[in-house]
């Protein structure tokens, strides 16, 4: 029997098992949405298409499975773009389905077209247009497929409205096979044990582990593989959680703003075991001093990350997971008691703080060290980006993989609260605190009533000081403390805002209201609520290693 | 910097000439040539780039290549193990006074009279690319008033 192309995208969803689903509607996918009104999967409508798909980013990140979002054509598809990036940058599998203009009306600016297969080819893993209705629910299969397998990534499907309009017979592919994409899983066995001699003759070795351990789930490999080497672990920003950060081995996350241990570690280690980490510029700062004396094993399924900044001894290409399991099987522990010792002493003499007196303003890395203890540390946290993102990494301590969602490779601001919805909705028993700028949050503030709509008790902590403020941490030790158009505090009412978009709003001025305000906050369960922290207008993130520079440069703290 | 010679055999689809462009685009790379065709498989295209560039980053266009879910395979064609051709067609001014000079020089280089006219001559001329750069060479001062370069193809050499 012959059904609609746009039955066929619907059922070819179900039979994925896509439980949420993100978007928004427009003239060319409405017989998509036609589909979707009786269908068992869970529409979230956002309020404009950027939000929708950094939604299902977030819930890609907390649940492991992919995103799926549904954008009309032209400004729809484009809304998707910074979205699109994003999941790229990070390796988020998303499946975003963009409407068409009808076949035979592409390429004539019709309206709402644009060429979005075009538009988005450097940013996504894969793209399609679908020009025969009888390729569609093997498109569909493939982009599963793709997003999900290798290094995962977002594919997008563009559906001309003819195609969903269409009719064909319905059979979705079981089995998929792609001759040009064979990603590699099993490491080299030789380069395995190469590896592992390697490490057992090391004398200070490091693990630098990345989001790539939290994509292929290789968390509980990872602490394994540290029980029996005794080996510190310093992480990534998107691989926080995946050792915890409250184990003596854990020197925390290494990079601009890392801790001063962690960049020490790598710095001073005679052999780096990098794990799904990729050597971005923010983490190696001046790349011909990042790592003087260190031999490399690099582990990672992408084999175009491997000797890309730094040039690898050992290259280890396969999932994170199953090479760590092989080598758990073979390795002996090394010798290096003294290295361990110094570590843990430079970690001791060197750890992160700021300063708070008795009638300073609130600081905001108070206040996420206070969300950290009030909450246990069994939070989601989703973060904005600026010195909000890298004080909530460096005072919330991570203990598991999934909960610490940011956005990395790409620093979207905006991505923090829609993030948080998506991560709700994937872990409704956990609470889900984005950790906001008073900039990044009014960058998508309008999901905050998709937020209220669900009843998710989404807190949303704006560490309020008025500024932009890491581009003005930049302005004051780098440009002369010319504070060129970073200065917001001409701003919206924050409680005010909460309460129109139906939520609870709570401003915090004094230290001695923090944690109340925390409490109040975790007491409801039926609503989004703002906690407006007033904090120190003028605070910076440090340690800083400037960009470009060497460990040896980094700031520790404020110059008087 | 140095001249690589890149085959890459892909889907023959519609977008994947521009995704692979893209990725040398990208990098602020200039593609020197480029030449596509089917294959004797229909459902294959290969291309043959050639490009100038830091070896470590042409290294890394290869595996971003080989990345390209379109992408079957990726291979550097060094001159020594592979053959290698082009194809140019050269419009020169030839006045029926030189018409004889530049005939002579034609035969040296096996280029063929494609087209002639009272005042000019086109020569087709293949081979490998140093050779109808010496044709360019010697052939310009009579003034070359149009020439175009269909882009190296190569193949890899067999040995038993």
């Amino acid at each position: 029997m012959k059904i609609k192309g746009s039955q066929i995208i619907v059922q070819s969803l179900i039979k994925e098992n896509v439980e949420y689903m993100f978007g928004y509607p427009g003239g060319v996918v409405i017989p998509i949405f036609h589909e979707l009104y009786h269908a068992p999967i869970k529409f979230v409508l956002g309020r404009h298409e950027q939000g929708s798909i950094h939604a299902a980013d977030g819930y890609a990140r907390a649940s492991g499975k992919p995103g799926v979002v549904l954008a009309t054509s032209g400004p729809g598809a484009t809304n998707l773009i910074t979205g699109i990036a994003t999941a790229h940058l990070d390796s988020v599998p998303l499946v975003v389905l963009t409407g068409q203009v009808s076949t035979n009306l592409i390429g004539n600016d019709a309206f709402q077209e644009v060429d979005i297969t075009g538009i988005t080819r450097p940013i996504c893993k894969h793209n399609y247009l679908v020009q025969d209705i009888k390729d569609l629910a093997r498109i569909i299969k493939e982009a599963f497929y793709i997003a999900t397998t290798g290094r995962p990534g977002p594919v997008l499907i563009d559906i001309p409205v003819d195609i969903s309009n269409g009719l064909c017979e319905f059979e979705y592919p079981e089995e998929i096979s792609i001759r040009s994409y064979k990603p590699t899983y099993d490491g080299h066995p030789g380069q395995i044990s190469k590896a592992c001699r390697l490490i057992e003759s090391a004398k200070k070795p490091i693990i630098y582990a990345g989001g790539g351990v939290v994509i292929s789930n290789a968390s509980e490999e990872l602490r394994e593989f540290v029980k029996k080497t005794g080996i510190p672990v310093t992480t990534t920003l998107l691989g926080m959680g995946i050792f915890p950060e409250t184990d003596p081995l854990s020197m925390e996350m290494l990079g601009m703003h890392g801790t001063y241990f962690a960049n020490y570690s790598v710095h001073n280690s005679d052999l780096l075991i990098a794990i799904g980490a990729r050597f971005d510029d923010r983490v190696t700062g001046k790349i011909s001093e990042f790592i003087p004396h260190a031999k490399v094993i690099h582990i990672d399924i992408d084999p175009a990350s491997v000797s890309k900044n730094v040039m690898v001894d050992i290259p280890i290409v396969g999932d994170c997971k199953k090479i760590l399991k092989e080598m758990n099987k073979e390795i002996k522990t090394p010798d290096i008691a003294e290295w361990v010792d110094e570590l843990k002493k430079t970690k001791a003499e060197h750890p992160l703080q700021y300063e708070m007196k008795e009638n300073d303003d609130i600081k905001p890395q108070y206040v996420v060290e206070q969300l950290y203890k009030l909450t246990d540390g069994k939070a989601i946290i989703t973060t904005e980006v600026g010195q909000n993102q890298m004080w909530a990494a460096q005072f919330y301590k991570y203990t598991e993989p999934r909960t610490f969602i940011s956005s990395g490779g790409l620093g979207t601001m905006g991505f923090g609260l829609p993030a948080a919805i998506g991560a709700q909705l994937a872990r409704p028993d956990r609470r889900v605190i984005d950790i906001a700028g008073d900039g990044s949050i009014q960058m998508n503030i309008q999901e905050l009533i998709v937020a209220a709509q669900h009843k998710l008790p989404v807190i949303v902590a704006i560490l309020n000081n008025g500024f932009l403020g890491m581009v003005r941490q930049w302005q004051q030790l780098f440009w002369d403390k010319r504070y060129s158009h970073t200065c917001i505090n001409f701003a919206p009412d924050f409680v005010k805002l909460a309460e129109a978009y139906g939520c609870v709003g709570i401003r915090v001025t004094k230290k001695e209201e923090v944690d109340e305000a925390i409490k109040k906050a975790l007491s409801i369960t039926d609503k989004p609520i703002i906690i407006d922290f007033v904090v120190c207008k003028e605070e910076n993130v440090y340690p800083m290693v400037p960009a470009g520079k060497t460990i040896k440069e980094t700031i520790m703290r404020e110059l008087a | 910097m140095s001249q690589h010679v890149i085959s890459v055999k892909v889907e023959n689809k519609f977008g994947v000439l521009a995704r692979v462009s893209g990725l040398f685009s990208a990098r602020g790379y200039n593609i020197d040539s480029l030449a596509v065709s089917r294959t004797e498989n229909e459902d294959i295209s290969v291309m043959t780039i050639v490009v100038n560039g830091d070896d470590r980053i042409l290294e890394q266009v290869k595996k971003q290549l080989n990345k390209l879910i379109d992408v079957i395979k990726v291979s550097d064609h060094a001159v020594q193990s592979s053959v290698q051709r082009e194809l140019a067609l050269i419009k020169l001014n030839c006045p029926a006074a030189k018409r004889g000079e530049i005939l002579q020089l034609a035969e040296l280089f096996k280029a063929e009279v494609a087209d002639i006219s009272l005042k000019t001559i086109t020569f087709s001329i293949k081979g490998d690319s140093e050779k109808i750069d010496r044709f360019v060479e010697l052939a310009s001062p009579y003034g070359i008033k149009e020439s175009m370069r269909t882009g190296l193809v190569s193949i890899l050499k067999e040995r038993d």
